[in-house]
């Protein structure tokens, strides 16, 4: 048994090391890439952090994205870089906390509802500010992180959050959560503060989003409220998560992986009808792997036996 | 000044007010919360400007047309795409979030096929934009004939509802599926009407919003956002709520872009749905029953 979680524990070792060499074997392009895969990992499986569990469809993973990508484009050419980061971790958690905190007393409707418009109203606020505030409509970033940096960071992000959902499974909150999926008012009255338990795993998850956004923006150069928040982010992170199914924690990397690459093909050869085919491809996953490919797996596993 | 913006923010929730009633239909009867509402919105807002640039036609006569293919495509939509997700749904929140799903990929396929056809450029045409006096103000005539447009098309879908055996059996799906079963109402069908139903009222809302306001490929999800907020506002199934929380809405957003600043429109949208949210989850006239 000893072995086993050992040997555990030096596979996972083997592989973040393993993985933290590729900027080192791939040119730009595979570079530019795999720093894609990696913070879309990030990305969906924060997202299904939250959204597996409590079944609550979020909408606004580009909000928190776009909010640190913006936090970045303002503070990094004044401030230290750890300095920024935790300041776009700040303001996301306080934004993820008023949302929090006002919608998850209801029903999830409600909640879908609130995301849904939620990245609109920042970019509208964000694009307000600059317009009225500071007169110009664009940001530039300069700042001397390249993009071997780039993804290194990513790479450690990637991990916390594994890390997080890992500790989170097998600790009381994520027993709470698991209730409260399964049937929210049974959960209710076995003790559990079902408010409580959804509001502080969304923020946790909003704060992945939010440092993402932040570490991804030195990549773009230039950023505008457009930009950095595109709802297309929002909808492949959704695709994404779903198939690989949410319902375990490496599940979305297995939608990330293929799909990053099957969007990179689209992108390049369909660059006019991208959001047809993202928007067909997400409709068959809906009806054709509902439970995502580890859903599909498990399924044909057990049925033999 | 303060009447003729009273006047267009009238307007404005009217249309607000008929976009919900289309929805609270899809949403309370049919069960489907619906994300690529709005795109049709703005697929009709585009029929109508084809009409009138393209064919040299009366956009009303987009109002005789528009609505019924709108009818049918949300039938064949329902039929097609939601119902299977109706019979493999355990429960209503599974059903909820499907649909979800299953609306919010439609909604990048309609607003695509959109964008490849129109781009992403701001459309508006010139209709009856001529100033006419109004107890001392000044409102455009396009504005106050697609209002009255919208009470006609409102006030019939209400006496429909209402005063026919067809409605009725609609309103009692809304109130509980299992039940009206029991009194011999084909469930399915009924759905369906009103989800049809729902996009054709939509649809008409399009055509209408087309005449006065500017438009793009983009802005579907918009409409979607302010008419399930309305929905909320009013009460989930609930037609009187919805005109009166689309004509709180269309004043709000008027008076703050008129006194305050358009940016900010949609923040106060926003900030009057989080007070609805925390004082009243039910709705203005909804009863609680969660």
């Amino acid at each position: 048994m000893m072995t086993q979680d050992a040997l555990r524990v030096l596979g996972v070792a083997a592989a973040i090391a393993g993985l933290a060499c590729v900027p080192f074997l791939l040119g730009d392009y595979g570079l530019s890439l795999a720093i894609n895969i990696v913070s879309y990992t990030v990305l969906a499986t924060a997202w299904s952090l939250f959204s597996g569990p409590t079944r609550y469809v979020s909408l606004a993973t580009v909000a928190f994205f776009g909010i640190g990508a913006y936090t970045t484009a303002v503070f990094a050419e004044t401030l230290a870089w750890p300095l920024v980061l935790l300041i776009a971790a700040g303001i996301g958690i306080l934004v993820a906390g008023i949302v929090g905190l006002s919608t998850l007393r209801l029903s999830g409707v409600y909640f879908v509802i609130f995301t849904l418009g939620l990245a609109e109203l920042v970019r509208q606020l964000v694009t307000w500010y600059e317009v009225n505030k500071t007169r110009t409509l664009g940001r530039y970033v300069f700042t001397d992180i390249t993009a071997a940096q780039i993804y290194w960071q990513l790479l450690i992000l990637a991990v916390l959050v594994f890390a997080a959902g890992f500790l989170i499974g097998r600790s009381r909150l994520g027993l709470a959560l698991r209730a409260i999926g399964d049937d929210e008012t049974v959960a209710r009255h076995s003790g559990i503060d079902a408010t409580q338990a959804k509001v502080a795993l969304f923020v946790l998850s909003t704060v992945f989003m939010t440092l993402t956004g932040a570490i991804m923006a030195p990549r773009w150069t230039y950023i505008d409220p457009a930009i950095a928040f595109n709802p297309v982010i929002s909808f492949t992170v959704l695709i994404m998560a779903l198939l690989g199914g949410v319902h375990r924690l490496y599940g979305p990397v297995m939608g990330v992986v293929p799909l990053a690459l099957l969007f990179e093909f689209l992108l390049a050869r369909f660059p006019n009808h991208f959001s047809i085919m993202v928007g067909l491809v997400f409709i068959l996953i809906v009806y054709a792997i509902p439970r995502g490919i580890v859903g599909l797996v498990e399924q044909t596993v057990r049925r033999p036996a | 000044m303060l009447l003729e913006v009273t006047l267009s923010g009238v307007t404005l929730g009217g249309m607000y007010a008929l976009v919900a009633m289309g929805l609270t239909l899809q949403y309370g009867v049919a069960r489907i919360m619906n994300l690529s509402y709005g795109e049709l919105l703005i697929a009709a807002a585009f029929a109508a400007f084809w009409f009138y640039s393209g064919l040299a036609l009366n956009p009303l006569l987009g109002l005789i047309v528009v609505p019924p293919l709108a009818f049918a495509a949300s039938y064949a939509i329902y039929r097609y795409l939601l119902q299977p997700l109706v019979r493999r749904a355990k429960s209503r929140d599974q059903l909820e979030v499907d649909s979800i799903l299953a609306t919010f990929g439609l909604l990048f396929v309609i607003q695509g096929v959109m964008l490849a056809l129109f781009g992403g450029a701001y459309y508006s045409y010139s209709f009856l934009s001529v100033p006419l006096q109004f107890a001392g103000a000044t409102v455009a005539a396009n504005r106050l004939l697609a209002l009255v447009l919208a009470v006609v098309i409102g006030l019939g879908l209400y006496l429909g509802l209402t005063r026919t055996r067809l409605g009725t059996a609609v309103r009692a799906v809304a109130v509980d599926p299992v039940a009206a079963q029991l009194v011999a109402i084909d469930v399915r069908t009924a759905s369906a009407l009103a989800f049809a139903l729902g996009g054709a009222l939509v649809a008409a809302a399009g055509v209408l919003v087309s005449m006065f306001l500017t438009f793009n490929a983009n802005l579907g999800v918009v409409f979607t956002l302010k008419a399930l907020i309305v929905v909320i506002m009013g009460g989930v199934g609930n037609l009187l709520g919805a005109l009166i929380a689309g004509l709180i809405l269309g004043l709000t957003e008027n008076y703050v872009a008129t006194f305050i600043d358009p940016g900010l429109t949609l923040a106060a949208t926003y900030a009057i749905f989080l007070l609805v949210l925390l004082v009243r989850p039910q709705g203005l006239l909804g009863r609680a029953n969660r």
